[in-house]
């Protein structure tokens, strides 16, 4: 491209798609037909995409009030470029965006663009689980990465009205060094595992639940008991009343408020077999009956996961100015959004 | 857990389900596991026999049954009917006495434990002193005398088991009871026998191991009269007059004794080893029973010459001269003889000896002159060849019953005609409803048709496959040249085959079509061979056309290492009467062969093995084709015998290497296990080695399946339908199959019409394959037809049996894996319903099966359902087409491995299951198709007209038939 710079106004309450933001990148740059990547300086001074229809919401509504929109044509695009502290550690951005070679010097570990990303596993149903337990989703692609890890019988100790009790559990026993059981790090060996998909598992012999994980393998939802109880969610709407029962088992004997909202997306998981007519094309085959099961919440903690996996993790590093960009008129930052969504991981 | 709740809401449904389901085990067939004691009541004419299992089963006319379990876990080492009553005592051994009794409630009788009660001696006492070795119920129907190994005779009162000290005979009181020269003898030791005189109640003898025996007087306290042998004494009978007594001894030697309290130092009348002159095993029990001819029978159990035949179990019958050996192929248990009832009676005449071996029973004809065996309606001995499979038929036509029956006449020549001997009781079982047929398929290569309609499962046809092949062994000629020796004069009976295991022979799939008679059989591994078969009436001679099925026909690079393949015999082969084959197809390559479907309406059968399947056209003799199902990354299918069917010999003896193979895996791992536990030096780590092996905890690989998966080819179902494949406006033949991976192919078939069905070929063209995701092995394949009912049977509708399916409607296809249901529509597949067992409980489906359910209630309401076996051992319903789970019984214990994978079931809810090699369970879902004994057996009704006595008024009887 060389530089080029323009300036225009979006209206913050409506920004529309990001399709239409797209084509009017391409339109106000005049670059119709070349592929590029958008990028957007955030509040900390991130360097981060603008790709979907999310992340470009992301950006309007955490303008402030500039938004600064980086443009770069994909086949030249510095990928490493994004990502946390971006902007700061690297004192011109556009410099680097320019001259890309400056640092190619240092291998680097070349990651692909967030759309090509896909979660790989989420905490889900934080808000209505005990503390003590961690509901962990794994999804599996293909077949390219081992689920990888093992489950064994054991015993646990529990509350119950007769006392301390110890009662047999099934617990994992091993991950596989690169499965995605391990890659994900919310699995660990000894987590005790007390649901899958939405089934106890208690009184359930090791065969079975073994049969269970494998036929949800490609779906697989397991409720854990993490061994290590320090790295636990602490949610601010609990800490106030329950703060005493959140340290300890006696969660387990008590009646579960809410019932995980499992029941729809396990409709989803294996609606794709296959069919080949007459040796012809394969193709999955269609439902008969349309489903009425619209997408549930889930898809939007997903996608807000998503983000999370990728970096998006807020930082207390404020923004540097950096010159050179698009900007976009918007209100103030909304900062409680990812908060709400309960998804943040602790690593 | 909500999808079972939540079509629970319905009362109605709740009603309805309780008319057309529940949960029965209703009878055990076969013969008894492990069967440890006999008993038997000449009165009842009841049979009874113990296992060491600790149950008691009660044996009398066929459909005569029951059956008792002590709670103790214990062997029942005797069984002793009480005389003239319906009640029996147990010994079992852990030395605790048990009373039964048949008690009538409801209108039958059920078999029911009173009392149990364990012999105490005075404190201080060794525990040999109440040790008890013989029972012996006394014909004052009161009292029971026990012999115990301390020589001690104790008396017990029936039926509070309580002990009356006065009534003890103890060793001392007879000692002194002797004369000066009897009394050098050393202690008694224990009591081997103990006898009442036949005439009079008041004598009773008493045989000491030592060689001792004497008569006492119970009222006197005295002893009338002593016979001393020197040999250890094994058993004594009374001739039936009380004026002789015979004693068998540990020699193999017999004594008569002449008894009368006069004879001062009784010498035996005759003494003689049977076996002589070398040395000879013992004589464990003997039978002296006088005929009105004169000439008496000698029965006795052992005393083989030591040397030569000391390994045969036999039992020798003498009379009149004549003397046969009968040669058990199993341990014999303990043998009696049936003989007149009445003990006024002057003669015994008997007519009949049974004889309880470890694997069978035989009934032997005594009033025949040779003495043939008699053929039992029940306690068959189901494993007279390992079972290696099974296939139930119901609603056998009459015609085609009528054929099996008769086949099987012409094999049964051999038996005697007398009628069944063991006849107490009267069943009220209404008649078995309709006919139907068992087959099991056993490792010799023989299929057995069995009669199944009712209570007595009785043998009907035996098919023997055998014949067709050249094999190493012609069993029959060793047989033959053993009976050649004229002594001992032995002679096999019984049909107990041990040693029948030639894996090459055993069947594995049967198909019988009951309406054309034509049977389909698989046999395995090596190789896969289908033999169809066809009923005939006559004898024949002809040759059998081989065929051969290449299923990696046009695969390159594949190298078979298995086993190879055996050979048919070339040229005409004589047929006895029954079913005859005609046609052998032979797989290639001969690995294993994992299912079988047969349509006998348009003459097609189908065979799949763990590399494919094919299609056979048996009128014309000829392959349609066949249908590779391997992944071409599926190496190991090729490679290896894949026999999954192992021999026991053999995967015991796997077992051990792979126990042998980890220690010393685990003893060169050592190093790199996990941190924490890692020995170091020599034979300490060795040790550890081993008891890291025993408690490392047994872990399960979570990995979600995938298409490269090994064994995935294998076709584990096959079935026929006539169905919408194409589209919607034409129906023709299909032949559906399932993998092991997850796969579902179908073919359309065109079938020529029958006028022309010799001249034009047979079609088959893949219409579909269908690839469930979650990759499960498919087992089962259904069509429903527009009104959601499953498609008939071939020749159903033709033979009136069935409506015929509705094709206005749309089909639909049911794809049963081992973790889901699912429905899709036809022709065009799309998803409709689905039922995920797996995901949900899991639990795996092992069998399943489509049965129909009647009402109760409704006279003509009925329901089709799948009944569903999985293997956690429970028995589901799951309802046709909403896939709704009706109800779930758990069935067969989980770790019963061989036990659910024997099951079976009926078209009609009921089911067997192998509870142990020789015994069928039959259990029913059915609230109206229950096959189980009612029957009433009384006291009062029996032939015996014994001792006047007794006050007790009108003979209880008594009883719970045990679940």
């Amino acid at each position: 491209f060389g530089a080029e710079f323009r300036r225009f106004s979006l209206e913050r309450s409506k920004p529309g798609k990001f399709e239409e933001f797209y084509g009017l990148l391409q339109h106000v740059h005049k670059i119709p037909n070349v592929d590029v990547l958008v990028g957007y300086a955030d509040i900390h001074g991130d360097l981060l995409p603008i790709n979907n229809d999310d992340n470009y919401h992301k950006a309007v509504s955490t303008a402030n009030p500039l938004l600064r929109i980086f443009i770069q044509k994909k086949e030249e695009a510095d990928y490493s470029a994004f990502g946390t502290d971006t902007l700061i550690k690297k004192k011109n951005v556009l410099t680097n965006v320019l001259r890309p070679d400056n640092h190619r010097k240092k291998p680097h570990i070349v990651i692909s663009m967030p759309q090509d990303f896909r979660p790989v596993s989420s905490i889900i149903d934080v808000d209505i689980l005990p503390e003590t337990h961690r509901r962990v989703r794994l999804y599996k692609y293909g077949t390219e990465k081992p689920l990888g890890f093992y489950i064994r019988d054991g015993s646990s100790v529990r509350v119950t009205p007769h006392g301390l009790e110890k009662v047999p559990g099934i617990f994992i026993s091993r991950l596989v060094p690169g499965g995605l059981a391990q890659s994900t790090g919310l699995l660990a060996v000894n987590d005790e595992v007390l649901e899958v998909n939405g089934i106890e598992v208690s009184g359930k012999s090791l065969d079975q639940v073994t049969d269970m994980m494998i036929a949800n393998s490609r779906n697989l939802i397991i409720t854990v008991r993490p061994a290590n109880q320090r790295n636990n969610v602490v949610r601010n709407s609990r800490t106030s009343g329950s703060s005493g029962q959140s340290t300890d088992n006696s969660l387990l004997s008590c009646p579960p408020q809410a019932e995980p909202s499992l029941e729809p997306e396990d409709e989803d998981s294996d609606e794709d077999d296959i069919i080949i007519e007459d040796n012809g094309v394969p193709r999955h085959i269609p439902k008969a009956v349309p489903d009425a099961g619209s997408l549930e919440s889930l898809t939007q903690i997903e996608l807000n996961f998503e983000s999370g996996q990728n970096g998006f993790i807020p930082s207390e590093v404020s923004l540097a100015s950096v010159a050179s960009g698009t900007n976009t008129e918007t209100r103030a930052p909304d900062q409680k959004l990812l908060e709400e969504d309960g998804t943040i991981i602790t690593l | 857990m909500r999808r079972f709740l939540r079509p629970g809401h319905d009362p109605a449904r709740e009603r309805l389900k309780r008319d057309l389901f529940q949960f029965n085990k209703t009878v055990e067939h076969g013969f008894p596991h492990q069967p440890s004691a006999l008993g038997y009541s000449l009165s009842l004419r009841i049979l009874a026999i113990g296992t060491r299992s600790g149950a008691v089963k009660l044996y009398g006319a066929p459909g005569v049954e029951f059956m008792g379990l002590h709670r103790e876990n214990n062997a029942v080492v005797q069984i002793h009917f009480l005389p003239g009553q319906c009640q029996l005592v147990t010994l079992l051994d852990d030395n605790s006495l048990h009373l039964w009794s048949l008690k009538v409630r409801g209108g039958v009788s059920e078999l029911q434990e009173d009392e149990s009660f364990t012999l105490r001696g005075p404190p201080g006492a060794a525990p040999s002193a109440t040790q008890i070795t013989v029972v012996l119920p006394h014909s004052s129907r009161e009292l029971l005398y026990l012999g115990t190994e301390s020589g001690t005779v104790f008396a017990v009162q029936l039926p509070a088991f309580r002990t009356l000290e006065d009534r003890t005979v103890s060793a001392d009181a007879v000692l002194q009871g002797l004369p000066e020269d009897a009394r050098h003898r050393r202690v008694f030791e224990m009591v081997e026998a103990l006898q009442e005189h036949p005439r009079d109640p008041n004598q009773v003898l008493i045989g000491y191991s030592r060689g001792l025996i004497v008569v006492w007087d119970l009222r006197g306290s005295c002893v009338l009269c002593h016979f001393l042998s020197n040999q250890q004494l094994e058993n004594v009978c009374w001739q039936r007059d009380g004026r002789l007594m015979v004693s068998c001894h540990s020699d193999g030697s017999y004594c008569q004794w002449p008894v009368s309290s006069d004879a001062r130092p009784p010498e035996p009348l005759r003494s003689c080893v049977p076996y002589g002159p070398f040395p000879c095993k013992a004589i464990t029990k003997i039978f002296w029973l006088i005929t009105k001819q004169g000439l008496p029978f000698t029965i006795f159990q052992g005393g083989m010459p030591r040397a030569s035949y000391g390994d045969r179990h036999c039992i020798s019958v003498v009379h009149n001269g004549q003397q046969t050996a009968f040669d058990f192929t199993s341990r014999v248990i303990d043998f009696t003889v049936l003989a007149e009832a009445d003990p006024a009676a002057a003669f015994d005449d008997p007519y009949a000896l049974v004889v309880l071996a470890e694997e069978e029973l035989v009934v032997i004809d005594l009033k025949a002159a040779d003495w043939p065996p008699v053929q039992p309606p029940y306690l068959a001995s189901l494993h007279c060849s390992a079972i290696t499979c099974s296939h139930h038929v119901s609603n056998i036509p009459l015609k085609l019953w009528e054929r099996i029956v008769a086949a099987g006449r012409q094999q049964h020549t051999h038996f005697s005609t007398m009628e069944w001997p063991i006849d107490g009781g009267t069943s009220l079982a209404p008649a078995p409803p309709q006919r139907d047929l068992l087959l099991t398929g056993h490792e010799d290569g023989t299929v057995r048709f069995w009669d199944a309609s009712g209570v007595c499962l009785r043998l009907l046809y035996k098919l023997s496959t055998v014949r067709v092949f050249v094999t190493d062994t012609e069993p029959s000629e060793n047989l033959n040249a053993q009976g050649e020796d004229d002594w001992p004069p032995l002679r096999k009976v019984g049909s107990f085959d041990p040693y029948s295991d030639d894996p090459r022979l055993g069947i594995q799939k049967i198909f019988l079509c009951k309406y054309s008679g034509y049977l389909a059989v698989l046999r395995c591994p090596r190789p896969p061979q289908v033999l169809v078969l066809e009923l005939n009436d006559e004898e024949a001679e002809h040759a059998v056309e081989q065929v051969e099925a290449d299923l990696l026909q046009g695969q390159e690079g594949y190298r078979w290492k298995g086993h190879e393949r055996l050979c048919a015999r070339p040229g005409p082969v004589h047929f006895e009467p029954g079913f005859q084959p005609f046609v052998l197809v032979q797989c290639q390559p001969p690995a294993v062969v994992t299912s079988l479907a047969l349509h006998s309406e348009w003459r097609l059968v189908a065979f799949g093995t763990s590399h494919g399947f094919g299609l056979f056209d048996h009128q014309q003799r000829r392959q349609v084709f066949v249908k590779c199902t391997l992944h071409p990354s599926d190496q190991l299918a090729l490679e290896g015998p894949l026999s999954r069917v192992k021999s026991l010999k053999k995967s015991l003896r796997q077992s051990f290497r792979r126990i042998r193979r980890s220690r010393v895996s685990s003893r060169k791992r050592q190093p790199a296990g996990p941190p924490g536990e890692v020995p170091e030096g020599g034979a300490r780590a060795e040790r550890t080695g081993v008891q890291n092996m025993e408690l490392a905890p047994v872990q399960r690989k979570i990995e979600a399946r995938s298409a490269e998966d090994s064994f995935t080819g294998f076709v584990r179902t096959l079935y026929f339908a006539d169905t919408y494949l194409r589209d919607s406006s034409r129906h023709c033949p299909s032949l559906w199959a399932g993998t092991n991976g997850g796969t579902v192919y179908a073919f359309a078939l065109r079938v020529p019409p029958a006028e022309r069905r010799m001249d034009e070929p047979v079609r088959a063209e893949q219409a579909k394959e269908i690839q469930l995701m979650h990759r499960a092995p498919v087992v089962g394949i259904l069509v429903l037809d527009g009104h959601s009912v499953p498609l008939p049977e071939p020749l159903e509708v033709a033979h009136d049996l069935s409506k015929s399916p509705d094709m206005q409607g749309s089909h639909q296809l049911l794809v049963v894996s081992e973790e889901q249901f699912k429905v899709f529509t036809l022709p065009k597949v799309s998803a409709k319903l689905k039922l995920k067992l797996t995901a949900l409980e899991g639990s795996r489906v092992r069998r399943v099966s489509v049965a129909h359910f009647s009402s109760c209630r409704a006279e003509d309401y009925g329901e089709h359902h799948l009944a569903v076996l999985t293997n956690l051992g429970d028995v589901q319903v799951v309802s046709l087409p909403l896939l709704k789970p009706q109800v779930r019984y758990s069935c067969i214990r989980r770790e019963d491995v061989s036990g659910i994978a024997s099951c079976v079931f009926t078209k009609y809810g009921q089911g067997f299951y192998l509870i142990s090699p020789s015994e069928f369970e039959r259990f029913s879902l059915s609230t109206k198709w229950l096959v189980e004994p009612r029957c009433l057996v009384d006291s009062a009704e029996t032939k015996s007209h014994s001792c006047p006595h007794n006050g007790s008024g009108p003979e209880k009887v008594s009883g719970r038939a045990r679940s």
